[in-house]
C-alpha cells in the first residue's frame, strides 16, 4: 500500500473513526484502525464490538494494499501535522511497519495483519429511509442529556426510536430518552419507508458517534434498520452499531395529560435567574423551589450550610398558587434544549411530573419529576 | 511568655503528682519522687495531642474480669477464619498481634484466652472516654473507637495550666475512674503527634517539638508517612526511597514530579511540616458492612442471600444518621486474598436496602464465576443528606412503590422493634 492524501481529509476521517475506539482494550487488534487503499480511495475502519464506522475518503493511491495501526497513535500524529501537509502512507516490503511521512517528519508504527481485524456482520436491515441530517440531528441531539447512565437498568441507557401517532396527528418519527427523573420526547414526520420499522434501543455510545457524524453536514442521512442493528451512512461514512436487547418502557403513561396550570416564561431569562440562584446549592441537592402566583415566579435555594438565594420573575400565571421544587441541573438542561424565546410548563401539583416544552414548538416535549423541598 | 509565669518554654513534668518544673536533669520528681518525668524543651508550647488507648478491648475485658489480668488475652473471632482485634500486651509478648489470623496467634500463644468482641461495651467505654475528652476541649477529631486528635491549643487560660499537664491529667484520670491505660502522643502537628503516642505504648506519654522534628523523621521509615500503603512504599523502594530523610534531601518539584500529589505531601511531611487542623466534625464518609465466611462461597445465591442481610445493615444505619449515599460499593475477596472492588454511582442518592440491594447484586452477579470467595462487603459512599434521597422515578413505578414499602416497614420496625416485620427474603435462610 502507498498513497498521498490531504492531512485536513484525514485528520477528519480519523477523528470520526478513532472515537469508536475504547482507550483500553483487552484485545489488541481492537486499538487499531483499518487502512485500505483501493480504486483512488482510502477506507478507514474502527470497531468496539459494538459499533463499526467506517469512512471512505479520496487518495492518491500510487499502490493498493492495507493494514492496521494504532486508531489513537495515528490520530495524535496527524493532528499535530502542520496544516496543509500532504502526507504520504505506506506498507509494504521490508519493513514490517507503516510508514508515514509528511514535510520532515516521519514515523513507522508497528502493526497489526488486516486479515484479522474483525468485521461486524450487520445482517439483513429490511427497513431502509432517508432523513436530512438536521433532521436526525434535532431527534437526537434534543433528546440524549435525558438518557440514563444506570447499568440496572440497561435498557434505559439509549435512545428509543420508533414510528407512532403523533401528539398532533400524522405519523412520526420519535426519539424518546429518559433516565427517571426527566424524559425527553422528539419527533418528526417519518420519513418515507420508516413506516414498520420496529421500536429501536440506540446505545448512548452509538448516540454520541451519530452526533460527531453529523456536526455541520447537509443532505441526507441513509437509515437503515432491523430488530438487532441500525446504520447510518452520511458524507462517505457508514455507521453499524448494535441495538440494546431489551424493552424500553411504555412511556406514554409517564406524561401527564391532565396538568392545567400553565407557565409562560422568558426561557433564558428563566435559565439564567435558575443558575444564578443554584450557585449556593451544594453539589449534592441542587433543589431549587418555585413559587409561583399571579404572574410573578419566585425562585429559592435554601442551602443549610453557606445560606439562601432568592429571585423573583415576571411571568405569565393565572392559576391558583403553587410551590414545587426541582433539581436545578435538570431545569437547565431541559431549557437549554428549547429554541424559543418561551418556555411553557404544565404543572399539576407539587408532587406530580410537570410538563416543560417549547412555546412554538409542538414536536419536542420535556417532563421533568419534581423534587422534595 | 507561658501560663504558668515562666519564660522558657522547657519543663518537667511528673505525670504521677502533675508538678511541673523548670527543665533540669532530675531523674526522680521533687515532689512525689516518681520516674515518671517528661522532660521536654517544648513541652509548655505543644498543643496537639494524640490520644490512643492501649490494647483497647483486651483491656477492657481484664478490667471487667481481674481474673485475666495476669493471663495472655486475645480479642477476636474464634472460627477457623477467625482473626484477631486485640491481643493484650502479655500475648503480644509471644508474637500475637491484630489483623493476625487466629490459628496463627494460637500457635505462637496456645495458652491465650480468647475472647468474642462484645461491641456494645467497647462502644460504650469508648463514648464514655471520648465525653471525658471533649470537656478539656471542644477539638476533638475521633479516628476511632479507641483514638482522637485532641487541640488543645487556647485551653490554657480555661484550665490553667498547660496542655502537656492537661493531657497527661487526662490520662491519670482515666486510669483512676476507668481502670484502662492510655498512650499519649504530644507535638505542634497531627502527623508528629500520632507518630508519637506509638513510640512509648503502653501507658506512654512522649513529646515531639519542633526543633527535633526533621533529626527525628529523618531516621524513620517512609511507611509511618499516612498515605504510604505497602504498594506505594514498593514505588518508592524502586526510586531507593526507603527513608524519610532521603525525602528531605529530595526537591519538592521532584517528588511532585515523579509522584504528584503525593509527592508534594511527602516532601512536606518529611520536613514535619502538616498544616492540618483538628476537625471535630468529621463527616462519615461511607458506611458499610463486611464479612468474612467460615467456608469459602462461590454460589451466586449463598452470596446474594448474606448480600440481602448486609444491605439492611446498610441501608438501617444511613437512615438512622439520616443520611443516603450516590455511590454503591462491592468488596469480594478471594480465597486467594485477592480483593475486588466494584462501585456504581447513581443518578440520584438512595438509603433503600432495596436499591442498595439492586445494584450491588448486580455487580456482585457479574462477579459469580466460579471463584470462591472468603469475604463480602457492600458499602453506600458519596453521602448527602437523606432529604435528597430515592425521589420518586418516573419509568420505574414498581421501585417508587417498593421504596415506599420499605419507609412503612421501618415505621413500624420503630413501633414494634426489629422483628416486628422482616422481608422473606431476609428470615428463609
Amino acid at each position: 500500500m502507498k498513497i498521498t492524501i490531504e492531512r485536513a481529509a484525514l485528520l477528519k476521517a480519523l477523528n470520526h473513526v478513532q472515537s469508536v475506539v475504547e482507550r483500553r482494550n483487552t484485545i489488541p487488534i481492537l486499538s487499531n484502525v483499518l487502512l485500505q487503499a483501493e480504486g483512488g480511495k482510502l477506507s478507514l475502519s474502527a470497531t468496539d464490538l459494538d459499533i463499526e464506522i467506517v469512512e471512505e475518503l479520496a487518495a492518491d493511491v500510487i499502490e493498493e494494499g492495507g493494514t492496521t495501526a494504532p486508531a489513537h497513535t495515528l490520530y495524535d500524529i496527524v493532528r499535530k501535522l502542520p496544516e496543509g501537509s500532504q502526507v504520504q502512507i505506506a506498507f509494504g516490503g521490508d519493513d514490517p511497519r507503516l510508514s508515514l511521512r509528511a514535510g520532515r517528519s516521519e514515523f513507522a508504527l508497528s502493526c497489526l495483519p488486516r486479515e484479522d481485524f474483525p468485521l461486524l456482520a450487520a445482517g439483513d436491515l429490511p427497513h431502509q429511509f432517508s432523513i436530512a441530517a438536521s433532521a436526525l440531528n434535532r431527534l437526537i441531539d434534543k433528546a440524549k442529556f435525558a438518557i440514563s447512565t444506570e447499568e440496572t437498568r440497561y435498557y434505559l441507557n439509549g435512545i428509543y426510536l420508533h414510528v407512532t401517532d403523533g401528539s398532533n396527528g400524522g405519523r412520526m418519527l420519535r426519539s424518546v430518552a429518559t433516565d427517571g427523573h426527566r424524559l425527553a420526547r422528539v419527533e418528526f414526520p417519518a420519513p418515507a419507508g420508516s413506516e414498520g420499522m420496529p421500536g429501536v434501543i440506540v446505545p448512548r455510545k452509538t448516540v454520541l458517534e451519530i452526533s460527531r457524524l453529523l456536526e455541520s453536514v447537509e443532505g441526507e442521512v441513509e437509515v437503515a434498520v432491523s430488530d438487532a442493528k441500525i446504520r447510518f451512512a452520511v458524507n462517505g461514512a457508514v455507521l453499524t452499531s448494535k441495538l440494546i436487547d431489551g424493552t424500553f418502557p411504555e412511556y406514554s403513561r409517564v406524561i401527564p395529560e391532565g396538568n392545567d396550570k400553565v407557565l409562560s416564561v422568558n426561557a433564558k431569562e428563566f435559565a439564567q435567574a435558575v443558575d444564578r440562584v443554584s450557585t449556593i446549592s451544594t453539589e449534592k441537592s441542587r433543589a431549587v423551589k418555585l413559587n409561583l402566583g399571579q404572574d410573578r415566579l419566585n425562585l429559592t435555594v435554601t442551602n443549610p450550610e453557606s445560606g439562601n438565594a432568592t429571585e423573583e420573575l415576571l411571568v405569565d400565571y393565572s392559576a391558583e398558587p403553587i410551590e414545587i421544587g426541582f433539581n436545578a441541573r435538570y431545569l437547565l438542561d431541559i431549557t437549554s434544549q428549547l429554541d424559543s424565546e418561551v418556555a411553557r410548563f404544565l404543572l399539576a401539583d407539587s408532587g406530580a411530573p410537570t410538563i416543560v416544552s417549547d412555546a412554538s414548538d409542538e414536536n419536542a416535549l420535556y417532563v421533568l419529576m419534581p423534587m422534595r423541598v | 511568655m507561658t501560663v504558668d509565669g515562666t519564660t522558657s518554654p522547657g519543663g518537667l513534668l511528673c505525670r504521677q503528682c502533675l508538678t511541673l518544673e523548670p527543665l533540669s536533669n532530675t531523674r526522680r520528681c521533687t515532689s512525689c519522687g516518681s520516674p515518671r518525668l517528661i522532660a521536654h524543651a517544648e513541652l509548655r508550647t505543644l498543643t496537639m495531642a494524640h490520644v490512643d488507648c492501649d490494647a483497647f478491648y483486651a483491656s477492657v475485658e481484664k478490667r471487667d474480669n481481674p481474673e485475666l489480668a495476669d493471663k495472655p488475652v486475645i480479642v477476636g473471632g474464634s472460627g477457623k477464619r477467625g482473626v484477631v482485634s486485640t491481643a493484650c500486651y502479655i500475648a503480644r509478648t509471644y508474637g500475637v498481634h491484630s489483623a493476625q489470623p487466629m490459628f496463627k496467634a494460637l500457635q505462637k500463644c496456645p495458652d491465650a484466652v480468647v475472647l468474642r468482641p462484645t461491641m456494645s461495651k467497647y462502644s460504650a467505654v469508648g463514648k464514655e472516654i471520648r465525653e471525658r475528652m471533649r470537656a478539656l476541649t471542644p477539638m476533638v477529631e475521633p479516628l476511632s473507637i479507641d483514638e482522637a486528635f485532641l487541640d488543645l491549643s487556647g485551653t490554657e487560660r480555661l484550665h490553667g495550666r498547660t496542655a502537656a499537664e492537661t493531657i497527661a491529667a487526662f490520662a491519670a484520670e482515666i486510669e483512676r475512674d476507668l481502670g484502662l491505660t492510655v498512650s499519649v502522643g504530644l507535638s505542634y502537628c497531627k502527623f508528629l503527634a500520632k507518630i508519637a503516642s506509638d513510640l512509648d505504648k503502653p501507658r506512654g506519654f512522649s513529646v515531639i517539638g519542633k526543633a527535633e522534628a526533621t533529626d527525628f523523621l529523618a531516621k524513620q521509615s517512609v511507611s509511618i508517612i499516612y498515605g504510604v500503603g505497602k504498594a506505594f512504599q514498593k514505588t518508592l523502594a524502586q526510586g531507593g526511597i526507603t527513608t524519610i530523610g532521603q525525602i528531605q534531601k529530595m526537591d519538592e518539584t521532584v517528588l511532585a514530579k515523579k509522584y504528584g500529589v503525593m509527592g508534594l505531601r511527602l516532601s512536606r511531611l518529611a520536613h514535619g511540616d502538616d498544616t492540618r487542623v483538628v476537625n471535630p466534625r468529621s463527616p462519615m464518609k461511607s458506611i458499610s458492612n463486611e464479612l468474612t465466611f467460615r467456608d469459602d462461597i462461590s454460589s451466586f445465591d449463598k452470596l446474594e442471600k448474606l448480600l440481602w442481610q448486609m444491605c439492611e445493615k446498610v441501608s438501617k444505619r444511613a437512615k438512622a444518621s439520616h443520611l443516603a449515599g450516590e455511590t454503591i460499593t462491592l468488596k469480594l475477596k478471594t480465597a486467594s486474598f485477592k480483593t475486588i472492588s466494584r462501585s456504581r454511582t447513581l443518578g440520584s442518592p438512595t438509603h433503600m436496602a432495596n436499591r442498595i440491594f439492586e445494584h450491588s447484586a448486580d455487580m456482585l452477579k457479574k462477579e459469580c464465576n466460579g471463584t470462591p470467595y472468603r469475604l463480602l462487603g457492600v458499602g453506600l459512599a458519596n453521602l448527602c443528606d437523606a432529604d435528597f434521597a430515592d425521589p420518586p422515578d418516573l419509568i420505574d413505578i414498581d421501585g417508587t412503590r417498593r421504596s415506599q414499602a420499605e419507609r412503612a416497614m421501618d415505621k413500624l420496625r420503630a413501633k414494634f422493634g426489629d422483628d416486628a416485620i422482616v422481608k422473606g427474603r431476609s428470615s428463609l435462610n
